[in-house]
């Protein structure tokens, strides 16, 4: 009886989790449904399965979002960006655990206080230096080295944490065997690195990816348009014919879910790490 | 005296080799306009007129005395206290459901997580969708009076819609973080506990939320910081509307400073978002720091 009990028991708590990811992920499943109709269908039916598969939707979209240079430009900025966090921020954390002088006690107490200090707080001055004085927006190589900027405090902590707990005696073999302070850094410590390096990056990628509000301030022309603001425009510029905003919308995400599909435990952990550390 | 000279110069070598591209950036992108952004406060700054004096407190006095931001800033913790509670019991049951040896627990987790690999303006446009198209439609067909009008149209509703959104999207965010707290625990304490006669909802309340401290701290910290400082999501869902009814805490202070160009005021605006993030963060620091001790 008591097998039995627990076997009914067992059996809804699954279909219960398993309906409550269904209703969980619907609205994915809505939109990739109504990218492939015509608007009129869209409005009077949201449900119903689309006439027949046409592509218009997806062609407009395409066009209109100019989604090759959205993606590049994302793609450009995201790569460049976590790859500079990572290097420069992992160096310095290098530098504050294996000296503890009193310079690189402030550093890192400077460092960890600025986690708390909100976008909205520097942004005003961001734009009142960088574009009113400076005249140095509308570059993508002023917003990398922004968000460089930016992703340093966090990612300097991470690695902080994680250096602190490497035994010294590898990096004294090398630097005994000749090797400079810079080529043992990079030969010896970084390597050991990867699995924090696998946090920041995550982390880093899912933040710039899809950040809006930075590249809106300093990404002026269409032309440099990241996903975000080319998604943005295409909505705000096009609002009466639904289906190829949906489509839109499709194109967008689907690079991401792929992505996810084949790196979803290393996603997921490292939020854990980054959330716990 | 020439040994320790050198030594000292090497040092500083070694020093900016290591940490000076880190800090160039830091300093020029992150502290000096905070620093920056404090003096403003205190003068009549705005590109407009590009005058610059020193106005005391007086931008201090405005924000206070502007009823909108009160009423929009009220709005805000409104909006943060919903979103925060609620995705936080979803995240922890979702977490308990999960961790209780179910079938496909990775690929369930997976899904879960899923909407918090899209950006804010994404978010919005798919919720704008439901909203407008997919629940009055629900709504009409079941004649249920509160879905058949878009709750993105009435003021008292369409905060509530955001909250829904953002527990959409926090709860499987959060849920991972409680996971990895319910996988940390000791098989042996729920065991022993059940052994001593502690059942159900008597071992949850008594064994397992007390060492699930840790995850509480993170979580609530995560979703109370991320909520004072939502603007993407908004701007996309809502765009503030209807009335200016749904115009949270880091929209105004866009508007206030990139469309009624009023710079100083803005960043006044700024600086007192930035001590309710600040007091949430000391507060998270102290209470785990506590935990700490007695654990």
């Amino acid at each position: 009886m008591i097998v039995e009990r627990n076997l009914v028991g067992k059996l809804a708590k699954h279909i219960f989790v398993y309906l409550l990811l269904l209703i969980f992920i619907t609205p994915f499943f809505l939109i990739i449904l109504n990218s492939f109709k015509t608007t009129q269908q869209f409005v009077t039916s949201p449900f119903a399965l689309p006439a027949s598969f046409s592509l218009v939707n997806y062609a407009n979209a395409f066009a209109r979002m100019s989604f090759l240079s959205a993606f590049a430009n994302s793609f450009i900025i995201t790569s460049i960006s976590v790859v500079l966090i990572i290097v420069t921020s992992a160096m310095t954390a290098h530098l504050l655990a294996r000296n503890s002088w009193k310079v690189n006690k402030v550093v890192y107490a400077v460092l960890v206080a600025s986690m708390i200090v909100p976008f909205q707080a520097v942004m005003i001055p961001l734009v009142s230096i960088y574009g009113n004085t400076l005249h140095l927006m509308n570059s993508k190589w002023i917003l990398i080295f922004m968000y460089v900027g930016f992703g340093q405090a966090f990612a300097m902590f991470i690695f902080h944490g994680f250096i602190k707990g490497i035994p010294l005696e590898l990096e004294e073999t090398a630097f005994i065997d000749g090797c400079t302070k810079m080529q043992t850094f990079f030969k010896v410590v970084f390597p050991l690195l990867s699995p924090v390096v696998m946090t920041v990056l995550v982390l880093d990628v899912l933040w710039i990816w899809n950040d809006y509000l930075l590249p809106a301030l300093v990404l002026l022309s269409p032309s440099m348009r990241t996903l975000p603001l080319s998604t943005y425009s295409f909505f705000s510029s096009y609002s009466v014919d639904y289906a190829p905003l949906m489509a839109g919308l499709v194109l967008t995400i689907v690079p991401v879910l792929v992505v996810y599909v084949f790196t979803q435990k290393q996603i997921i952990k490292g939020v854990v790490q980054g959330a716990i550390k | 005296m020439m040994g320790s000279n050198n030594r000292k110069i090497r040092n500083i070598g070694y020093f900016l080799s290591f940490a000076g591209p880190s800090l160039a950036a830091f300093i020029l992108v992150l502290l000096a306009p905070f620093v920056y952004g404090v003096v403003l406060t205190f003068t009549n700054y705005s590109p407009l007129s590009e005058s610059r004096e020193f106005v005391g407190l007086r931008n201090f006095a405005a924000v206070f005395s502007d009823a909108e931001f009160i009423r929009q800033f009220l709005k805000t913790i409104v909006y943060v206290l919903y979103a925060t509670v609620l995705s936080n019991v979803v995240a922890f049951l979702l977490a308990a459901l999960l961790t209780s040896g179910i079938k496909g627990e990775n690929f369930l987790r997976g899904g879960f997580f899923t909407p918090n690999l899209i950006g804010g303006i994404v978010l919005g446009y798919i919720w704008k969708f439901i909203f407008a198209n997919v629940f009055t439609q629900i709504g009409q067909s079941l004649q249920f009076r509160p879905l058949m009008t878009s709750m993105l149209t009435n003021p008292d509703r369409a905060i509530l819609a955001m909250v829904i959104v953002t527990v959409w999207q926090y709860a499987g965010y959060l849920m991972v973080i409680y996971i990895a707290g319910f996988v940390s625990i000791p098989k042996e304490i729920p065991e022993a506990a059940a052994l001593d006669g502690a059942t159900g909802l008597r071992k949850v309340i008594k064994v397992i939320i007390p060492l699930m401290v840790p995850s509480f701290i993170i979580c609530l910290f995560i979703s109370l910081s991320r909520g004072f400082m939502v603007y993407d999501f908004n701007l996309a869902l809502t765009n503030g509307d209807p009335y200016g009814s749904t115009r949270l805490a880091a929209m105004h202070i866009y508007q206030k400073a990139f469309q009624a160009n009023r710079y100083a005021t803005g960043q006044a605006e700024a600086i007192v978002l930035f001590c309710v993030v600040a007091a949430v963060a000391v507060t998270q620091v102290v209470v785990s720091k506590k935990f700490e001790v007695e654990a």
